[in-house]
């Protein structure tokens, strides 16, 4: 089929010299491990800005030494809210999963040896580090960081310095990095998909592709059609802020007390704009975590993935709805009822797709042999954060409800669940798997037990009774709500889940000690230490510059063929020719 | 029917000619940025049409001469390029060297005719008080979309004139070869065709009906 994979990379020289090889590395690889750094501490950044916002929910009147003035303003906490939501979203579940481990294992879990535009891929790299270097710089331009929430809404985010301190130079950083991410992310969807069409080994047919790759794909496909709306609505807002046009901002705007001078622009426009992006985005954050976990349980449990073909439909069909479901983000804005009956409905079928996957991934567990290793316990964590986390997708698919409960912490509760801590857990179990491969070092399996357990009932803690606090109607980004007699009443939960915030927040110390202690303490991984099946774990690790050494692969089979049998070893690679495989008989 | 018997009818299939999925990846990238960037561009299309639909008296100043004659001009500049990007392709393909940097330059002249005339007619506006943030019609949306839309355009008719120019040397070197050409002009045609949308949707819809 692809003929021509190969022409063209006949010969790949490793190049010399620390800055060709590091910084400004061309190689898929390494670009792989500057984006999963990057996340890394993106992530950082986000934990500790969470944990500040629950530290301020449980100790409003606390004299803080970094805070100017000393005790936290509604404003800062609101910066808190605004940075954390895009620091997550944007670089560290959209960066890790996709720019980190796709990055990284695409190309080798197909037998290519670099992506389809290295070049383009080391742009994409810089440009995404130039996004997060001016996020970043939001924290200490004057006024400080933006409050206008991760979703920048209009009109505040598009009238500068009168709606809030934030507003003037730390909202304007705030698009300008948000602009050069849907760049960036848009240049490395493109160099996804084309080397997912054009580069893939002899044999290798869609069918027989790792879901992982599955995965990876279709995020592409969505980044690809998603980030280029942004950027339009990123355009637009920057005009409306730097060249005084009025795309967002309605007349007859009063704020602080001065009548602005807009008129004819539409806050809802925004919204329309921000959330055809922002809905498949978090499809962007999930669909990679949804293929490592199918690669997962199917390793561990050495069984083939139930349903293989209806896996990787079902990553299709919850792209393609991805894209017709941003209008349940907006029930509460005000819609007509057909408008919202139409969302409704294609919202709750995202639910069809979504129960084939978990019918497939309990089908891959039936019966099999599973081997509780770190890998494993956060895929079958995976499942779980994201059965519980959609469930309450579904009352929140309901207009009459979600009116109820949108303003509230329900929602939080929700979006944490399902697409921040289940990605977050695809990520590790990622992490976990791919180590060995990416440094040629085993992780401490004792230290990722203890991380996983004190992580998944961390998780619980935290964001299970937020659900009740929403319930009972505890309004989200307020940031002091022992002002009010029926919110005050919740204190004691918030109190709990704070504690388990900070405690879940330290173990994520034991992963960080694990990762760098392992560098170069853990035992020595070898070719293939999980006996798995495809690609990558045919050659070295950490693989060679051109990935396999000269050497490339062909396939002859499924990417899952474990315990097949007949067979003496209960696993058979990808590469493997009918001819090698009898020699297992 | 066995995944191999089934693989085995697709294959033949294709078997008469070459599978309409082996395109090589630098043509498939171009393909790939033109959906995203369509998107953009359909974004900024879809706002303006959400803006000027809410507002009830969007201003239609412009007359049929002389600003639809000029528009209507730079559309034709436009239009001539491609087909002198038309030509340079097939030159390329044939192997024709030097017909083919002949070709390229003619559309990079014909671009940058573009810009120019589509300059002036930005100092016009600006001289009659049009600017993104007002205008003497009251709607100062009119301004915003109109130099939001055509300034993307532009910027991208800019950046085409500029990788036109890298492709004519390269080639006219023998450092490029015909896929190359080939490529540079999917984004041609391509950026051609947005104006396709913007001239009548910012122009034409806004001819002052007296």
């Amino acid at each position: 089929m692809s003929s021509h994979a190969h022409t063209g990379h006949a010969v790949v020289v490793e190049p010399s010299g620390f800055i060709r090889k590091y910084i400004f590395s061309i190689d898929h690889k390494v670009i792989g491990i500057q984006y999963f750094l990057l996340a890394l501490t993106a992530v950082c950044v986000g934990i500790v800005l969470s944990l500040l916002m629950r530290f301020h929910l449980v100790y409003p009147g606390a004299h803080l030494p970094f805070v100017s003035g000393g005790i936290m303003t509604p404003e800062q906490y609101l910066a808190l809210v605004t940075m954390h939501g895009t620091i997550m979203v944007f670089f560290v579940l959209t960066t890790a999963p996709q720019g980190g481990f796709g990055n990284y294992f695409l190309p080798i879990q197909i037998g290519a040896p670099d992506m389809a535009f290295p070049r383009l891929n080391m742009l994409s790299f810089w440009v995404t580090f130039l996004a997060f270097v001016a996020i970043i710089a939001a924290f200490v331009v004057p006024g400080g960081a933006p409050i206008s929430g991760w979703t920048g809404y209009t009109p505040l985010s598009g009238m500068g310095e009168v709606t809030g301190p934030g507003e003037g130079m730390g909202q304007t950083l705030w698009i300008v990095s948000i602009s050069l991410f849907c760049l960036a992310s848009l240049l490395g969807a493109l160099n996804f998909i084309a080397t997912t069409i054009d580069l893939r080994a002899p044999g290798m047919t869609l069918f027989r592709m790792p879901l992982t790759v599955w995965g990876w794909f279709v995020t592409a496909i969505l980044g690809l059609l998603a980030f280029g709306v942004l950027l339009a609505g990123g355009i637009l807002l920057l005009l409306d802020r730097s060249a005084g046009t009025s795309f967002f901002l309605p007349a007859g705007l009063v704020v602080n007390d001065q009548l602005q001078p807009h008129s004819g622009g539409s806050p809802l426009l925004w919204q329309h704009l921000f959330w055809f992006f922002g809905h498949p985005e978090v499809y962007i954050a999930i669909l990679p975590g949804m293929g490592v976990a199918s690669h997962v349980l199917s390793t561990f449990s050495r069984k083939p993935v139930f349903g293989y073909r209806a896996m990787a439909m079902a990553l299709c069909a919850i792209g393609f709805l991805g894209f017709m479901v941003w209008g349940h983000h907006m029930f509460l804005s005000g819609m007509s009822p057909y408008s919202g009956f139409a969302f409704s409905v294609l919202t709750m079928s995202i639910g069809v797709p979504s129960a084939i996957k978990t019918f497939n991934w309990i089908g891959t567990l039936w019966g099999g042999k599973i081997q509780f290793k770190s890998p494993m316990l956060f895929a079958l964590g995976f499942v779980s954060l994201f059965v519980s986390g959609g469930l309450s997708g579904l009352f929140l698919a309901q207009p009459a409800v979600d009116n109820m409960l949108h303003a509230t912490y329900y929602v939080v509760a929700h979006f944490h669940l399902v697409m921040g801590v289940a990605a977050i857990f695809g990520i590790f179990s990622a992490t976990y798997f791919w180590f060995p491969k990416m440094f040629g070092r085993m992780m401490s399996e004792p230290l990722a037990k203890v991380h996983f357990w004190i992580t998944f009932a961390g998780a619980y803690c935290i964001f299970m009774p937020m659900h009740f606090i929403g319930i009972a109607g505890g309004i989200r980004r307020y940031a002091d709500a022992t002002g009010t007699n029926y919110a005050a009443a919740l204190q004691p939960v918030h109190v709990f889940m704070t504690y388990a915030a900070f405690i879940t927040g330290a173990a994520q110390l034991i992963f960080l000690f694990n990762f760098f202690w392992s560098l170069k303490h853990g035992a020595v991984a070898g070719k293939n230490p999980w006996n798995a099946t495809t690609l990558e774990w045919i050659t070295d690790s950490p693989p060679p510059i051109d990935n396999f050494g000269g050497d490339y692969p062909s396939v002859y089979r499924g990417p899952y063929e474990f315990s097949v049998p007949g067979y003496r070893q209960d696993f058979i690679p990808q590469n493997l020719t009918p001819e090698q495989a009898a020699l297992l008989k | 029917m066995s995944e191999a018997e089934f693989e085995g009818i697709v294959e033949s299939r294709w078997s008469g000619g070459a599978s309409p999925f082996a395109i090589n990846s630098k043509k498939l990238g171009m393909w790939l940025f033109i959906v995203s960037d369509s998107l953009t561009f359909s974004a900024l299309l879809i706002s303006y049409a959400y803006v000027r639909l809410e507002t009830p008296n969007w201003p239609r100043p412009f007359e049929i001469w002389p600003a639809i004659a000029k528009s209507s001009f730079m559309t034709f500049v436009l239009l001539s390029s491609s087909l002198t990007m038309v030509l340079g392709v097939n030159a390329a393909f044939r192997g024709d060297r030097k017909k083919t940097v002949r070709y390229l330059i003619a559309t990079i002249i014909f671009g940058i005719a573009f810009v120019l005339i589509h300059a002036t007619e930005w100092v016009t506006l600006f001289s009659e008080g049009v600017t993104p943030w007002g205008n003497p019609w009251g709607v100062p949306l009119f301004g915003g979309t109109f130099f939001g839309l055509t300034g993307l355009h532009m910027l991208h008719v800019t950046i085409g004139v500029a990788y036109l120019a890298i492709i004519a040397w390269g080639f006219g070197k023998g450092k490029y070869t015909a896929e190359h050409v080939e490529v540079s002009g999917l984004y041609w045609h391509f950026v051609d065709l947005v104006w396709m949308f913007i001239f009548p949707m910012v122009y034409l819809l806004s001819v002052n009906p007296k």
